[in-house]
């Protein structure tokens, strides 16, 4: 399954490289032509087909390769190692994980006192990132220098498997889950060239996506996400933000996006023509590559429509496959009534 | 001009973001013996163009392999951190900051006021005499500090609107072991490294135009990088900066040795063959640098550069300094001069064969996939 | 100039027919410009209204990808003329649906910068013509801590399945225009005083050696997101904003030089920009030779369009004209009726002379 094989993969912002292969192996007999630019982002692309191809219209599917992670920046003279959080990572989830780092995965654990001798006002404080170490049994700081470099990537050592019945559980499916989505897609054929776009270093600030777009100037783009989830039991009746198996989510707004309504439209349209479960994004919250396209040039309107994924940016994501094959479907049956807005 | 003279003369002159003209007059009077062109920006940066020799092959050779020759952009910023005034209270001064500031140092500092005319001005605040325990326990708001120029009203307001700039009045001053320090160090010693290179590269080979930039409007938001990287398109963009020195107070990583060389920078901001070759070139000269970890935003001209058009492979060198944002920032002569040698024979290593590195992995998965796609065509 | 009419108590009354009831013309544009429906991404309304009201008056009129509406007025002078661009946004600050929980309450989302303290009691309408009230949860907090999460919009359901309104809906503030002499208050001041500023200017000016770029953009108050994209299509030479900036003239106000009714303000640095010395200086001195009142800002606090015009492409010399404003995104913003026209005077005067910039 590639989903499983691209969750496993390793691809912390800038260091996409090992996503990338995978990815290019996945789409190359399916596209007309592939190329990495200088941000590594990978940009696929399908010529149109079909007598009524419409020529101009070019439309932007985007998903992103690289996953949170950490950075490593010293070497402590114990031969520990600090770190530094790549994109946005809830220091708090970060305790007693294992994690791979640099390209010859050199496994370590990120350990904390144990709690028989901790004061108990120790208990209840939060250990940020810059009071955690990383322990790869390194005997010294010299013997730590040889098998890690400062600036080297670390990733969580996390294994894809499913879970209960229909869902799988993994690191990296923010949105790793979009990639996989996008292959799928891209194995149609569509009335116009529709670029696919696996980006680079959307969780530093969707910069990948930014100069992709420039290159290509597409008139429309969708951004293919795994998105947050918030769907535990609540005592107040309040947004889920989205909820698993209820369908991919669309976004209305984001704080990097406002939706255009004709897009929205478009795939809640299909959605309910063809008996698709869908379901807003039932929040203002977080941004996508979808934001930063919008504002390449003269402007692109852009939506984002994500497989629900509970636990992202953490070590462990979980989601329903039916939502990711739902997804698909519904952008395989919207796609090509793009060229009609 | 000495590298230690000119960063003198740049520091004790003011500019602060917007309002560059006057360093932008002595930074383009240092290009110009070195440069074949010098233009300015619409919003005020200047580029130095030092031409290259071309692609080294033959040209009908060189044409037939698509290449060009390269464009490298090094760059400084030249703007500094100051003050505005905000309103005339009674002859006094209220104001706010342009870019940031630790608003703890700005008590009792002297100033320069430029309204109509340069005023000399001290930063006032209540004496502690007058305050309650309370009141001198804490930090004091900018809100409550003001300006006296010393003059009285009426003549305050003849010469001084809302609006006018407001610099730090610091003269450099020499420490130990070729160390100095002063006011806006940051980044006009950058500027002085790019001299530096330019005065190099005059006397070395190189076959790529040389880019030389000072940048306006960096510590507002690093505008004018990414407007001038805009304008020069270049093919690989290197943005010096200064970053934490060692210090009393402060870990130690992430910071750089004063007077032990400069930081070289790594992470998703940084093209991964331009740190490569920046180091290699180091390494080769035997130039002591530290590689610094940058986990996301650098907050430098490299972080809005990278992004330009369709994205430009950079590197960010730090230069190493004390005190930051404060008017007694110290930095170290031998640093600033290493920095522009390293500069300079980085510019001087770029040949053909790296801009076809650059590319290489575009052209070749695109060589790929169209044999690919050909070979696929004639299965069908 | 014509007196502004006095203020009246009934306001509503008066405002039933603005022509007819013989308010001055640009009160009455002003008041249908403001009340028009138009949340940051549905400015549609306000460009249809925008569109109708210029009719004639440029030479050319387009409406791009992201729905910023571009009129362009040729310029009389020799070729290569300058591109001036102005910017006005057409939107409005306001709120999107985010929930509709079982009794039909709407929980929302803020668009723009929207202050808690000033929603409670407040209406919103959504664009089909709903409107609902902003209610706040009483148990554990007091009125003045209230905070976005503790709020819903009540439009009157009875549960989920009556209500008017769905997920993802978006609404505007919902207030009347008053006209109170000197001052005038509406909803969505910001920015549709700078529209109206543009529109004005575009009517009156009569002829410009440059080439002006009239745009009313969309998205500003969400990240100045159409004056990027508009900017780079336009590739202007010179950029001036138009909106509204806060004033330092109530009482135990933050200190700030700027006061209502002195004129409108020319920007010197907001937190977003520094404007380009030249511009600042070509509008303070073609004020002075047009004997027009105008103050500088130096706003603490936000930014204008002009910051994402300032850095489109190599870079744009910016700066902005505001119109002093208090009260900024509540629902009731006020300004000097002479602010307005004098706001008016200044650019086309400085549109009709030939500008150098150094």
């Amino acid at each position: 399954m590639l989903l499983e094989k691209l969750s496993n993969a390793r691809g912390v912002s800038g260091n996409e490289g090992e996503v990338r292969e995978i990815l290019i192996d996945a789409v190359k007999d399916h596209v007309d032509e592939y190329r990495v630019d200088t941000l590594g982002n990978l940009i696929a692309r399908k010529k149109a087909k079909g007598a009524r191809a419409r020529k101009p219209l070019r439309v932007m599917l985007a998903a992103h390769m690289d996953e949170i992670g950490l950075m490593i920046t010293h070497h402590d003279s114990n031969g520990y190692l600090r770190f530094d959080p790549v994109g946005g990572i809830d220091a708090r989830v970060l305790l007693s994980k294992t994690v791979l780092i640099g390209k010859d995965k050199v496994p370590g654990v990120i350990g904390v006192k144990p709690i028989h001798l901790l004061k108990a006002s120790e208990r209840q404080q939060v250990l940020e990132t810059d009071a955690l170490t990383i322990d790869i049994g390194a005997k010294s700081k010299e013997d730590a220098q040889g098998l890690v470099k400062i600036g080297d990537y670390a990733t969580f050592a996390t294994t894809f498997s499913s879970i209960g019945t229909d869902c799988v559980k993994g690191k990296a499916l923010d949105d790793r889950a979009g990639c996989a989505a996008l292959v799928e897609i891209l194995k149609r054929d569509y009335p116009f060239d529709l670029y696919g776009v696996f980006t680079a270093q959307e969780e530093v600030g969707a910069r990948g996506a930014r100069v992709a777009a420039y290159a290509i100037e597409p008139t429309y783009a969708f951004a293919l996400e795994g998105t947050v989830c918030d769907d535990s039991p609540k005592k107040k009746d309040v947004s889920p933000v989205t909820r698993v198996g209820g369908g991919p989510a669309i976004t209305f707004a984001d704080n990097s996006l406002l939706s255009d309504r004709r897009l929205v439209d478009l795939l809640v349209e299909t959605a309910r023509e063809n008996k698709i479960p869908y379901q807003f994004k039932q929040a203002v919250a977080g941004g996508t590559d979808a934001g930063r396209i919008t504002l390449v040039k003269e402007g692109v309107p852009s939506v984002a429509v994500a497989v629900p994924t509970r636990y992202i940016h953490s070590p462990v994501s979980l989601l329903s496959k039916r939502d990711f094959e739902n997804l698909i479907a519904l952008m395989i049956k919207a796609l090509p009534k793009v060229a009609k807005i | 001009m000495s590298a230690k003279d000119f960063l003198k003369k740049l520091s004790e002159a003011h500019g602060v973001s917007g309002y560059e003209h006057a360093i932008r007059e002595m930074v383009i009077a240092e290009f110009k013996p070195y440069a074949d062109e010098i233009s300015v920006t619409p919003m005020g940066s200047v580029i130095a163009l030092k031409r290259g020799a071309g692609p080294s092959m033959r040209s009908t050779l060189s044409r037939a392999e698509g290449l060009r020759t390269g464009k490298v952009l090094i760059e400084g910023h030249m703007d500094e951190i100051g003050l505005m005034v905000t309103e005339i209270e009674q002859g006094f001064l209220r104001f706010t900051q342009v870019g940031g500031f630790d608003v703890r140092v700005l008590p009792s500092q002297e100033v320069i006021v430029h309204g109509k005319q340069k005023l000399r001005g001290i930063i006032g605040a209540r004496p502690p005499h007058v305050l309650t325990a309370d009141e001198r326990e804490k930090v004091i708001p900018m809100s409550d500090l003001w300006i006296d120029v010393g003059l009285p009203e009426a003549r305050v307001r003849e010469l001084v609107q809302v609006g006018d700039w407001i610099t730090y009045a610091r003269d450099v001053i020499d420490l130990k072991n070729n160390l100095v320090a002063g006011k806006s160090l940051d980044d006009r010693a950058a500027v002085v490294s790019v001299v530096e290179a330019l005065k190099s590269l005059a006397t070395m080979k190189h076959t790529w135009d040389v880019y030389a930039v000072a940048n306006v409007q960096e510590e507002v938001g690093l505008k004018g990088a990414q407007t001038s990287a805009f304008r020069i398109n270049p093919d690989v963009a290197i943005a010096l900066d200064v970053s934490h020195a060692e210090q009393p107070n402060t870990p130690e990583i992430g910071t750089v040795p004063l007077g032990g060389g400069m930081g070289i920078a790594i992470g998703p901001n940084i093209h991964p063959l331009v740190y490569e070759k920046l180091t290699e070139v180091a390494k080769a000269n035997e130039i002591a640098f530290k590689v610094l970890a940058e986990a996301g935003a650098t907050g430098t001209d490299a972080w809005a550069m990278q992004v330009v058009r369709e994205g430009i492979p950079t590197g960010l060198i730090d230069i190493p300094l004390r005190y930051m944002h404060t008017s007694v920032e110290t930095i170290s002569i031998t640093d600033v001069e290493r920095i522009g040698r390293l500069l300079a024979l980085f510019c001087a290593s770029l040949d053909d064969k790296f801009i076809k590195q650059l590319r290489g992995e575009t052209e070749e998965a695109t060589r790929k996939s169209a044999k690919e796609t050909r070979k696929n065509a004639k299965k069908k | 100039m014509a007196t502004a009419k006095k203020a009246t108590h009934f306001p509503l009354l008066d405002n039933d027919d603005p022509q007819s009831s013989g308010m001055h013309p640009l009160k009455a544009l002003t008041k249908r410009i403001t009340e028009a429906y138009g949340p940051s991404g549905y400015e549609q309304g306000v460009r249809e209204l925008i569109r109708d009201e210029i009719k004639g008056f440029a030479d050319e009129v387009r409406v791009d990808a992201l729905g910023n509406l571009i009129a362009r007025k040729k310029g009389t002078g020799p070729t290569p003329r300058k591109k001036v661009m102005l910017a006005a946004h057409m939107d409005e600050i306001g709120v999107i649906v985010t929930h509709i929980d079982e009794k039909g309450f709407a929980r929302f989302a803020p668009i723009g910068g929207v202050y808690p303290l000033t929603l409670f009691g407040q209406r919103c309408r959504f664009a089909n013509g709903v409107v609902g009230v902003f209610g706040r949860e009483i148990k554990d907090s007091t009125a003045t801590e209230v905070t976005l999460n503790k709020l819903f919009i009540d439009v009157g359901a009875t549960s989920k399945d009556d209500a008017p309104v769905g997920v993802g809906d978006p609404a505007g503030f919902w207030r009347d225009f008053s006209d109170l002499g000197n001052r005038i208050v509406s909803k969505a001041m910001d920015d549709r005083i700078g529209c109206v500023v543009l529109i004005e200017v575009l009517k009156q000016l009569k002829k410009s050696p440059h080439d002006v770029y009239f745009v009313f953009t969309v998205q500003e108050e969400v990240g100045l997101r159409g004056a990027t994209t508009s900017a780079y299509g336009v590739q202007p030479d010179l950029a001036i904003a138009v909106d509204v900036t806060g004033t330092g003239d109530t009482p135990e106000a933050n200190t700030m030089a700027v006061q209502l009714g002195k004129g409108p303000a020319i920007k010197v640095k907001d937190a977003g920009m520094l404007a380009h010395p030249a511009v600042k200086n070509l509008l303070a001195e073609t004020a002075k030779e047009a004997k027009i009142p105008y103050q500088f800002e130096v706003l603490t606090g936000g930014t204008t369009d002009a910051m994402a015009m300032q850095t489109t492409r190599e870079g744009v010399p910016a700066g902005c004209l505001s119109v002093p404003t208090r009260y900024v995104h509540t629902p009731s913003e006020m300004i000097d009726f002479n602010d307005l026209q004098n706001s008016i005077k200044l650019l086309v005067a400085v549109l009709g002379k030939q500008i150098k910039l150094d």
